[in-house]
C-alpha cells in the first residue's frame, strides 16, 4: 500500500455510537431470526388463517397454535408522524424520524418506518430489515424504482458502499479479485486488496489491482504480525471488512496427509477469520456505517465425508462469526455471512457443475450490504442446502454423506 | 346475553384527597401513598383499624405491589386490590371497591394510586411498559406516547376534520381551569397564539399537547353511608358505572374508545342524560383523548366534535366545566395517580371541597378513565356518573 493518507487526531472525542433499544420476546426474536434472512414473515393460525402482528403466543381471533408464514409486502398508509424528541440516546442521535402506520395487505395493522416520500393514502411496499440492534424492523418505501439511499433513515438499515474504505481479506483468489471489482465499481473511496505470500512478479501488471482507487497490501490471515502489520499500514478509517479468505482442498479423515491439510484449513477459515475480527472490530466500531462481511461454504452447515477438513473448517468459521455478530450487536457494526456452494475457480476444477462464478458472490455481497442483510445464500447449492437444513438438519447431514 | 347492572345501592364515596404534585421525587412511591393515607387521617380521623378493604395502583412501587404495601403501611384488610390500568385506574378501583362494600366482603375500601417520578425514571417505565411497545413500538423512533398518540391524532383529524385551533381550546380552557388550583404544577395561562407557536414534538402533537410527567398521590373512601356518616365525611352515591378492555381490535387506528360499547346503558341505569352533568372529568393524556370521550360518552354525536368544541365553554364558569383543577395537562401526570385525579375532583366538585375554584352548583360528576397504551391504542376504558348526597 502506497501515499501516505491523512491520520485523525488520535486525541479527539470520539462519538459515542448508540444502538436502538434492544429488548424482544421470544417470538420476536423468531421474527428477527426470518428477517435477517431477507424474508417478511407473520404469524398465521394453523387452525383459523388469521395472520397476527406483533407477535403473540397465541391466535387471538381462536386461541389456534400459531406458525410463521411469508406475507405479501403490499400496504397502505394510514397515518403518519415525525418524532422530534425522544429519551432513547440512538434515536436522540438521528432526531427527527419519520414513522407511521401501515395497514398490511396480509390483514394486520402495524407501526413501521416510514420512508420521506410517504404519507398517508399512499401505497406502500414494506421490507423486514435488520436494525442496528440486531432486530427485525419493519421499513415501508414507495412501491416502484426509488433512490433509497438518499434517505437518511434507510442508511441506518444498510452498508453504504460509495465513498467508504473496504479491505479484502484475500483479494488473490478467484472470489476476493471479483469482489475488489465489485466494490471499486459500486464507487468505494478505496478497496485495498489483502494479498497473502509469496508476491508474484505478475502482481504489478495485475488489471484488477491497477484499478483507480485500488492499492494492495501484503495480508496473510494465518500470520498475527502480518494482519497487525496490515492494519497499522492502512492506518486511518476502515469502514467495511470482506473476508474471502479461505482454504478449499478434498478428502475424508483416513486419506494421506489429511491432517495438514485440516490444519491449514482450520489456520485459514476458523483462526483467520478470528485474526481478522480482533484486529478490525474495534476500528469498525467507530464507523457510522461498519461492517464486516464473510465469505463462507454452505459446507459449514453439516459434516461431509468427501470435504471433511475443508467443512471442519467453515463449521468452525460460521460459529466463531455468529459469536462475532452477538458481540458486535452492541457497538452497530454488522456482521454478513455470504454461504455459496462449489465456486468456478481452480479450487473446484473436480467438481461439477452447477458452480457458482465469483461475479456472482462479488454481487451477492453488494447486494447483502446494501440491504443490510445479516444471512445470504448465493447459487442454488447453497439455497438448497440452507433450505434442507433449517427444514431437518438430522435428514440432512445423512443426506449429505449418502 | 347482557344482564342488567344492579345499582350501587348502600354505597357511598367520599374524602378525595389530592398529594400535592411534584415534578420530580427522590421519594419512592411507598412514600407517597404514605402522605395520602396521612391525609386521610388528618381529614377523616382515619387510623390502619378502620380500613379493612384497599385497593391500589401504581407503575413505581416495584417490586411491591398491594401486598407489600400492606405491610409497609401498617393495614389489615379483609379485601385487597391491585390495578393496573393507568388512566383507567380511579373508575376500575371505585367498581370493585363499590361491590365488596355492597357485598359486605368489606366496609371501608381506601382506593389509592402513589407515583414517584425521579430524574431519568420516565425513560426507564417507558422502555419496560409492555411486550408490545417493546417489541413493534419502540423501536420505531422511541417517542413514547407522543408517538402513539401522534399516529392517532394524525388519523383523528383527516377523518373528523378536526384542527389544532379545537384542541387549543381544550387545553387553553384547562390551563384556565388549573388557574385557580394552587397544586397545579402548570398555572401560567397558556394563549391560544402560545399554544399554536409551540414547538412540535411528534407531528400533529405539540408541547402544550402533552402531559408532564410528574410524582404524586391520590385517594378516596368506598363505604357505607352511615360509616361515611359516623367519619362525618360529605358524600356522593354512585349511579351508574361502565368498563371495558381492547374494544373495537379490528379498528385500524383507534378513532373510537369501548365507551361506545356501553354508554347507553350506563346513562339508562343512571336515568339522567349528558345535559344532567354539571362537570366533565375525562381522561386527558392529550386532547384528542378528550375529544374522543366527548363523542363516545354522548355528549355530542361522533364526527362532530370540532363544531362542539367550538360551541361549549370549558371553563369552570362555563356551560361544561371539564377537568377543573386543570386536569394532567396543566395539573401534571403523576402516574396511575393520573388516573385517580379525574375521580378525586370530580367528587371535590360535587361534594364542594375544590382545590381551586367551585363548580357553581355542582351535583352530578361524569368522570372517564382511559388506561395502557399496549401497542397502537389504550386499551382500557372506564366511566362513573356520581351524584352528591344531600
Amino acid at each position: 500500500m502506497s501515499g501516505a493518507r491523512e491520520k485523525r487526531d488520535p486525541l479527539a472525542r470520539k462519538r459515542l455510537r448508540h444502538v436502538p433499544p434492544g429488548a424482544r420476546s421470544r417470538a420476536m426474536h423468531a421474527l428477527s431470526a426470518r428477517a435477517a434472512q431477507g424474508r417478511l414473515v407473520m404469524q398465521a393460525c394453523s387452525d383459523c388463517d388469521k395472520v397476527t402482528y406483533p407477535p403473540r403466543d397465541a391466535c387471538p381471533a381462536c386461541w389456534g397454535e400459531l406458525g410463521w408464514r411469508e406475507q405479501p409486502a403490499g400496504a397502505q398508509v394510514l397515518c403518519e408522524t415525525t418524532v422530534r424528541v425522544s429519551t432513547d440516546p440512538y434515536f436522540r442521535d438521528h432526531m427527527p424520524w419519520r414513522m407511521g402506520k401501515v395497514q398490511m395487505d396480509a390483514g394486520p395493522v402495524a407501526l413501521v418506518h416510514l420512508h420521506a416520500a410517504l404519507h398517508p393514502g399512499d401505497r406502500a411496499h414494506v421490507r423486514a430489515m435488520v436494525d442496528r440492534g440486531g432486530n427485525a424492523a419493519l421499513f415501508a418505501i414507495p412501491e416502484g424504482a426509488i433512490d433509497l439511499m438518499s434517505d437518511p433513515q434507510w442508511r441506518e438499515f444498510v452498508v453504504p458502499v460509495a465513498g467508504r474504505i473496504a479491505l479484502v481479506s484475500d483479494a488473490r483468489n478467484a472470489i476476493g479479485r471479483a469482489v475488489v471489482r465489485e466494490l471499486q465499481t459500486a464507487g468505494a473511496e478505496l478497496v485495498v486488496a489483502g494479498l497473502p505470500g509469496p508476491a508474484l512478479a505478475s502482481d504489478a501488471y495485475d488489471a484488477v489491482y491497477a484499478l483507480d482507487r485500488v492499492q494492495t497490501i501484503a495480508l496473510d490471515v494465518t500470520d498475527p504480525v502480518s494482519v497487525a502489520e496490515a492494519a497499522s499500514r492502512i492506518g486511518g478509517p476502515l469502514d467495511i471488512v470482506v473476508n474471502t479468505a479461505r482454504h478449499v482442498r478434498t478428502g475424508g479423515m483416513s486419506a494421506g496427509n489429511a491432517l495438514v491439510e485440516q490444519r491449514r484449513a482450520l489456520e485459514v477459515s476458523a483462526m483467520g477469520l478470528s485474526r481478522l475480527a480482533a484486529t478490525f472490530a474495534p476500528i469498525l466500531a467507530g464507523r457510522p456505517n461498519g461492517a464486516f462481511v464473510d465469505v463462507l461454504s454452505s459446507a459449514a452447515l453439516a459434516g461431509d465425508a468427501g470435504n471433511a477438513g475443508f467443512a471442519a473448517a467453515e463449521a468452525a468459521r460460521l460459529s466463531l462469526l455468529q459469536a462475532f455478530r452477538h458481540e458486535m450487536r452492541g457497538t452497530g457494526v454488522r456482521v454478513l455471512s455470504v454461504f455459496t456452494g462449489p465456486v468456478d475457480d481452480s479450487d473446484h476444477q473436480h467438481a461439477p457443475p452447477p458452480k457458482v462464478p465469483p461475479v456472482r458472490i462479488a454481487g451477492a455481497i453488494a447486494e447483502a450490504l446494501a440491504n443490510g442483510r445479516e444471512e445470504t445464500c448465493v447459487g442454488d447449492v447453497a439455497a438448497d442446502a440452507m433450505m434442507r437444513w433449517l427444514a431437518d438438519p438430522s435428514l440432512y447431514v445423512r443426506e449429505k454423506n449418502l | 346475553m347482557t344482564r342488567r347492572q344492579a345499582p350501587y345501592d348502600g354505597v357511598v364515596v367520599c374524602a378525595p384527597v389530592t398529594v400535592p404534585y411534584r415534578r420530580f421525587s427522590a421519594e419512592p412511591a411507598h412514600w407517597w401513598a404514605g402522605r395520602a393515607l396521612r391525609q386521610l387521617r388528618d381529614e377523616a380521623g382515619l387510623t390502619p383499624a378502620d380500613i379493612d378493604g384497599f385497593c391500589f395502583a401504581s407503575f413505581s412501587s416495584g417490586p411491591d405491589t398491594a401486598v407489600g404495601l400492606t405491610q409497609h403501611l401498617g393495614l389489615c384488610p379483609r379485601w385487597l386490590d391491585h390495578i393496573p390500568t393507568g388512566g383507567a385506574s380511579g373508575v376500575m378501583a371505585l367498581r370493585r371497591a363499590a361491590r365488596a362494600v355492597q357485598c359486605g366482603d368489606a366496609e371501608l375500601v381506601v382506593c389509592l394510586a402513589a407515583d414517584t417520578n425521579q430524574i431519568d425514571s420516565f425513560r426507564h417505565s417507558l422502555s419496560g411498559f409492555s411486550r408490545f411497545s417493546q417489541d413493534a413500538v419502540y423501536p420505531y423512533g422511541f417517542g413514547g406516547p407522543n408517538a402513539t398518540f401522534a399516529l392517532i391524532t394524525d388519523a383523528y383529524m383527516r377523518e373528523y376534520g378536526v384542527t389544532r385551533a379545537e384542541f387549543g381550546k381544550l387545553c387553553v380552557a384547562q390551563r384556565a381551569n388549573a388557574g385557580s388550583n394552587p397544586v397545579a404544577l402548570q398555572r401560567k395561562p397558556l394563549s391560544m397564539e402560545a399554544y399554536m407557536a409551540a414547538r412540535p414534538i411528534a407531528d400533529p402533537v405539540h408541547l402544550f399537547d402533552c402531559v408532564m410527567p410528574c410524582a404524586g398521590a391520590e385517594a378516596f373512601i368506598v363505604t357505607t353511608p352511615e360509616r361515611a356518616e359516623q367519619l362525618k365525611l360529605p358524600m356522593a352515591q354512585v349511579l351508574a358505572t361502565i368498563e371495558r378492555h381492547n374494544a373495537f381490535a379490528e379498528d385500524p387506528v383507534q378513532l373510537r374508545g369501548g365507551w361506545v360499547l356501553d354508554i347507553d346503558q350506563l346513562w339508562e341505569a343512571a336515568r339522567i342524560t349528558p345535559t344532567d352533568v354539571d362537570t366533565l372529568q375525562v381522561y386527558d393524556d392529550y386532547p384528542v383523548i378528550v375529544a374522543m370521550q366527548i363523542e363516545d360518552l354522548g355528549f355530542c354525536p361522533k364526527g362532530e366534535v370540532a363544531r362542539f368544541i367550538r360551541e361549549t365553554d370549558f371553563t369552570i364558569e362555563g356551560n361544561l366545566p371539564l377537568n377543573t383543577n386543570g386536569g394532567q395537562l396543566s395539573a401534571g401526570q403523576a402516574g396511575a395517580a393520573g388516573g385517580f385525579q379525574n375521580m378525586t375532583e370530580g367528587l371535590r366538585q360535587i361534594l364542594h371541597r375544590p382545590l381551586g375554584a367551585q363548580v357553581p352548583q355542582a351535583k352530578i360528576a361524569a368522570v372517564s378513565g382511559f388506561g395502557l397504551v399496549n401497542f397502537d391504542r389504550g386499551v382500557c376504558t372506564g366511566a362513573a356518573l356520581l351524584e352528591a348526597l344531600p
